[in-house]
């Protein structure tokens, strides 16, 4: 038993590191192939879905015309401003929360309460309050992105292991050393949990929100190819918000594996 | 030499009615090994902790001898403490950039015998390197007085008897005035100038150690103190 199983990792370790890079793009690869024969082949027709060379066609051809670059650049710059401002006060809320208990008490129970209203749902609202203008938007984003920062900064910092505190005060590090060289270094893990949930709440947000009111961005091309039956066009978008998605989760988790270094450090190398 | 350095007088402490010191009396000079013994929930733990400050006592008083400039204290915990999002040497230097301080932590990884771990992470170490490092860590700001909390209790029994040659030789040099608290009455023999039994929320039996013992004598003294916490009387019997 022993000699076989011994021969067969000895084999794979040598294919290893180009399967490794290989293997995540193989579905994909074989559904654009399948869906590209499928069209070809008129299997699939075009006013159901439109082949993948449509699609890219069209993507050259609106990024020549200067459309999408433009509805692109305003949906970005939607998403990070709401994402700053609402991960911000996400932020802060948790900070303050965690570190004072007057604080906790006070403001807690409020914002939970809030966090249980799905933040769509405040779409006719914002839209009666502040129109369909960048702000509405921009508020909505923020609305959605806000809570998972709030509760994950919050319980990161309630969380920080109270033994190590405790070493702190007793080897004389001020409130200041305290917080920047313990605290905030043992919740940083969770609160990049909490950004990166944040970027999902923020890309849903903001399909929505352009879907329903908006004369820009990447929703609202979708949503004017539509009326014009552009098939291409719906489909080009909804593939731009995929790369967006995956683009923001790799940001966020080059981030992780920057900032939480030490947690990658295992006992191998001792 | 025989100056007092820590004063503790008829100290009592409490937790919601249960007490978990009474009438505690005891003086330590400077540059004594003391050992506290005793069974769990005896009150030697508390002692330390009151001793070091990380809790205020309910009545009665800790007076730390403050003549000579500044009295330093540290404490080395039972689990090493040690940020793991830190190395080794910004474990010891709490990331300082101050070069004498950099310097300073290197010589006592060296002292430690950890001087090529500076830039390992603690994950990387053993339990006893980790102790090691958290030793180092109290030395950083040269205290008087260094308290150690059964700090080597959860390290095998060959790593433990070099950490505790290790302690001893830096004790001595250093000329500190230490506090163990261990369950070990064996480590208490070995080491300790003195040992005092925790027992019943008191300090309830003193015992001199002699001084350069063998280990005929560590046994002896570890038996006498044993039967003294259990409570077994006929303490020849057990020496025999």
């Amino acid at each position: 038993m022993q000699k076989p199983v011994s021969i067969s990792t000895t084999r794979r370790k040598k294919f290893t590191i180009p399967v490794d890079k290989f293997l995540p793009f193989l579905i994909p690869i074989i559904v654009v192939l399948l869906w590209q024969v499928s069209s070809s082949l008129g299997w699939l027709s075009s006013s159901v879905l439109p082949s993948p060379i449509a699609v890219f066609q069209d993507g050259v051809k609106l990024t020549l015309s200067g459309e999408l670059p433009k509805n692109l650049s305003i949906s970005l710059y939607r998403a990070t401003v709401g994402l700053l401002i609402g991960g911000g006060i996400g932020f802060l809320l948790g900070f303050i929360n965690g570190m004072s208990n007057t604080s906790r008490l006070l403001f807690d129970s409020s914002i939970q309460m809030f966090r249980n209203i799905p933040h769509l749902a405040l779409i006719p609202l914002i839209i009666l309050w502040l129109g369909i203008n960048e702000s509405a938007k921009i508020s909505l984003v923020a609305i959605g992105t806000m809570f998972p920062v709030y509760i994950n900064t919050f319980h990161g910092i309630r969380s920080v292991d109270p033994d190590l505190i405790e070493m702190g005060k007793s080897y004389d590090l001020t409130k200041k050393q305290l917080f920047f060289k313990i605290i905030f270094p043992a919740a940083l893990p969770q609160i990049l949990v909490g950004i990166r949930y944040a970027l999902g709440v923020m890309w849903t947000t903001l399909i929505v929100a352009e879907t329903i009111s908006a004369s820009s961005g990447i929703g609202y091309m979708a949503n004017n190819a539509e009326d014009f039956v552009d098939m291409e066009t719906v489909v080009l978008c909804i593939v731009v918000y995929a790369v967006l998605g995956k683009i923001s989760d790799l940001i966020a988790k080059s981030f992780e594996s920057l900032l939480l270094e030490w947690q990658n450090t295992g006992r191998s190398n001792a | 030499m025989n100056n007092t350095m820590i004063s503790i007088k008829n100290i009592n402490k409490t937790y919601n009615n249960l007490t978990a010191l009474h009438d505690v009396n005891l003086d330590i000079n400077q540059g004594e090994f003391i050992a506290l013994v005793g069974m769990s929930g005896g009150g030697k733990s508390t002692l330390l902790r009151l001793i070091a400050g990380l809790e205020q006592p309910t009545a009665g008083s800790v007076t730390i001898d403050q003549s000579d400039t500044k009295t330093l204290m540290r404490v080395m915990f039972q689990e090493d403490r040690l940020l793991p999002w830190m190395s080794v040497l910004d474990n010891l230097s709490f990331g300082s950039k101050d070069k004498n301080t950099k310097a300073h932590a290197q010589e006592l990884l060296e002292l430690v015998e950890l001087g090529d771990y500076a830039d390992h992470y603690p994950t990387q170490l053993s339990g006893g390197q980790k102790q090691r490092v958290a030793l180092a860590r109290a030395l950083m700001s040269h205290p008087k007085i260094l308290l150690l909390d059964e700090p080597l209790g959860a390290l095998d029994a060959l790593t433990r008897r070099k950490m505790q040659d290790l302690i001893l030789d830096i004790c001595q040099k250093q000329n500190l005035t230490t506090i163990l608290v261990t369950h070990d009455v064996e480590e208490a023999a070995r080491m300790a100038d003195r040992i005092i039994v925790m027992k019943d929320s008191t300090n309830s039996y003193e015992e001199d150690c002699p001084k350069n013992r063998n280990a005929g004598q560590i046994g002896i003294v570890a038996d006498r103190v044993l039967g003294e916490i259990l409570n077994e009387k006929p303490l020849e019997v057990k020496t025999a």
